[in-house]
């Protein structure tokens, strides 16, 4: 019998992608393009094919080419930047969704966490969920009862074990959701970034229960963004870069190879169209050397570099906009509004390297929004999303663990300039400043 | 940990268009996951009402009553072989509510549980399939109703009683055919989820629930027996109220035979598209 227990061959995974042409300006072209589609959607139901939004398709391969295998026992991580295949991968080796061309041998039973919590139902207890996310996770009757009470220490939420979960704090209930996925008995395990969760404590807790799986001589496959739990975790890495597999080997040179990868692919040349006056040709992400890169060291200032044309015309701004992953704006910087640092006003090509001020960014993906115009009258060149980055770990004072954006609580920690002190008040003195 | 042994040595190929040979053996496979899911929409389904159960109670006999005011009393139709007209439509709301419960949570449910479908593994035929058991749930508590009924209009069923578990099958297996067709089109488009509600309010009407079969002119009841759910009807109201009730034979047979080819276009329709369930949902 073989030792390979997973073998993928030229696996490739195809989807059709909607485009919105452009905005429409007016209620006629509106229309049009309403009806245009209303048509074409008709005609595909009629194909039998899937409503694509938009108003043309493009094939978009999300994996191509990727071979590799895994022997019993590897303890195995996928890296990448979003997009780049790892969660089309994850499903393909779950089952969710099928290869479009080659072909992936597995040998063994496959549970995998794309996300943990899975199938959980609201107005079921502590109790009820675990069953039914035990069941969903492939776990039989017998399995989940044998191990429950394990799972509900491990999950520390004895007390409101027979609560309905949606009066749970989400702390509880990534707890409870983490403590069965923990428990699963199968040869091999298919694990995506669930580690994200909870306080450091627990997350601590969450790492030594994967060591502890890893080393119980199953087979592991695991996705992150957390460098360290990757290093400490796992030999070998696969990384994957825009759907291909661009190394596959020693977790270390896998690393490097990613970060080294980030920084070539940032300098492709982009077609962003052109403003009327200023048209913003290249915008960079660039480290304290000035060398362009795809991610955000956070704690250290943050530079753009940017590139751009003007017909002379005077009057404009060079404005940014930081967006979280939500695409939500969270911050904005003008050369206008916060400074008088008017764009030259002799024709020509122009570059310049924005420094800001330090920030805290929250682990997570940003982009930045570089527009040009009249501030607050005209744009003139806009283009959403630029500059795409991340921000791999933000641990300001060196805690440890990585503050992140989908904590929900926000996308910047803020940072104390001088020590907190508590002293005492006491009774009879007088409250506050004075 | 024996039945981790035994699938470990299993061999599993994914590839394109790759008919999975093992379905159904998955699908059993997977029976403790369809329990579950079952009794999870059981649990939670009266969970924060204030009545409760008493929901599966009071609506089909609102209905029946309704029923019985409008087409009894006030349009004067005819009963069957002289049976109390609230009897002969409760008989015949039993098998169209089973049908249209069915039918509108399993064609909803794959779309509904979408959080599952995208995550995790599984025959995704357990799904619709689950719904099933709710709607034998309430089916079962109606049971109790016209039990009621009937002993309050003195009302005694023959030996045909014994024969109903068979009707209740097929009532079944007629609502799951196009149920899984159009679980499966609703993941594609979504259009058809205002589709089936509408389809099922015409359904009411069409078929004979509010009145007997026998007042449809004889030169039409072959034709209108292409409704599965007449030859269905009459079953079960042969089989509870009696000889009474016959059953038209033709008729029944061509709504065989209707359920069947809607069987049959059901599973192959989801059979085929559920592979791609979670890249359209």
């Amino acid at each position: 019998m073989s030792d390979t227990v997973i073998r993928a061959e030229k696996l490739g995974k195809k989807f059709i992608i909607g485009h919105y042409d452009q905005r429409d300006t007016m209620f006629r072209e509106a229309m049009m393009r309403r009806a245009r589609n209303f048509f074409r959607k008709g005609a595909e139901l009629f194909r039998g094919q899937p409503i694509i939004e938009g108003d043309s398709a493009e094939e978009f391969w999300a994996l191509r080419d990727v071979d590799f295998e895994i022997k019993r026992g590897e303890l195995v991580s996928i890296i990448g930047h979003n997009g780049a295949g790892k969660s089309t991968l994850l499903k393909i080796l779950s089952r969710i969704t099928e290869p479009t061309e080659g072909r992936i041998e597995i040998t063994g039973r496959v549970t995998s966490l794309l996300e943990i919590g899975t199938g959980f139902h609201h107005e079921l207890t502590g109790r009820e969920n675990v069953f039914l996310n035990g069941a969903i996770l492939g776990m039989t009757r017998a399995e989940v009862r044998r191990r429950f009470d394990e799972i509900v220490s491990f999950s520390g939420v004895e007390k409101f074990i027979d609560t309905p979960v949606k009066r749970y704090s989400m702390g509880m209930y990534c707890r409870l959701a983490f403590a069965v996925a923990a428990h699963l008995e199968s040869e091999i395990l298919v694990i995506d970034e669930v580690l994200a969760v909870g306080d450091a404590e627990f997350q601590a807790k969450c790492l030594n229960r994967m060591s502890e799986v890893a080393s119980g001589g199953r087979t592991v496959l695991f996705v992150s963004h957390n460098f360290a739990a990757v290093r400490s975790l796992t030999r070998r890495a696969i990384v994957l870069r825009r759907g291909r597999l661009s190394f596959d080997g020693p977790v270390d040179a896998a690393l490097s190879n990613y970060t080294a990868a980030t920084t070539t692919s940032a300098q492709t040349r982009r077609d962003w169209g052109r403003g009327r006056n200023v048209t913003v040709v290249a915008a960079d992400l660039v480290d304290q050397q000035g060398v362009p890169t795809e991610r955000y060291e956070a704690g250290k200032p943050l530079r753009f570099h940017i590139v751009f044309d003007t017909n002379g015309m005077s009057g404009l701004a060079l404005e940014l906009v930081l967006r979280d992953e939500h695409n939500v704006a969270v911050a904005y910087y003008s050369t206008l509004v916060f400074g008088q640092a008017p764009l030259p006003t002799t024709p020509g090509r122009y570059e310049c390297t924005v420094s800001l001020d330090a920030l805290y960014l929250a682990a997570g993906s940003y982009s930045l929004d570089v527009k040009t115009g009249f501030p607050g009258i005209e744009e003139d060149h806009r283009v959403d999303g630029a500059v795409p980055f991340i921000v791999e770990i933000c641990s300001p004072n060196n805690i440890p663990y990585s503050f992140r954006q989908d904590e929900g609580v926000g996308t910047l920690a803020l940072s104390l300039t001088a020590p907190l002190e508590f002293a005492p008040v006491r009774a009879d003195a007088p409250t506050g400043h004075g | 940990m024996s039945t981790v042994d035994q699938r470990s040595s299993e061999r599993l190929v994914l590839e394109a268009g790759r008919a999975d040979r093992q379905y159904w053996l998955d699908l059993w496979r997977y029976r403790e996951l369809f329990f579950i899911l079952a009794w999870r929409d059981v649990s939670v389904r009266y969970r924060q009402t204030l009545i409760g159960i008493a929901w599966a109670f009071i609506r089909p006999f609102l209905t029946m009553v309704v029923f019985t005011v409008l087409f009894g009393q006030l349009a004067k139709l005819p009963s069957t072989g002289g049976s109390p007209y609230a009897v002969m439509v409760f008989a015949g709301l039993l098998p169209w509510t089973l049908f249209s419960s069915i039918l509108g949570d399993a064609s909803a449910s794959v779309v509904s549980n979408s959080n599952l479908v995208s995550k995790v593994y599984f025959p995704r035929m357990i799904v619709p399939l689950g719904t099933v058991v709710v709607a034998l749930i309430d089916f079962a508590v109606s049971l109790v109703i016209l039990a009621g009924v009937m002993v309050w209009y003195g009302v005694w069923p023959g030996w045909q009683i014994l024969l109903l578990p068979v009707f209740v099958a097929l009532a079944v297996i007629t609502a799951v055919g196009p149920a899984l067709w159009a679980a499966a089109i609703i993941v594609k488009y979504r259009d058809f989820r205002f589709v089936v509600p509408f389809v099922l309010q015409f359904g009411l009407y069409a078929s004979p629930v509010g009145f007997s079969s026998s007042i449809i002119p004889e030169q039409w009841r072959l034709l209108y027996s292409i409704n599965p759910l007449v030859g269905i009807i009459d079953g079960f109201r042969w089989s509870i109220i009696g000889g009474a009730s016959p059953i038209y034979l033709p008729g029944f047979i061509l709504s065989l035979l209707v359920v069947a080819g809607m069987m049959w276009w059901g599973i192959s329709m989801f059979r085929r598209t559920e592979r791609g369930f979670a890249d359209l949902i």
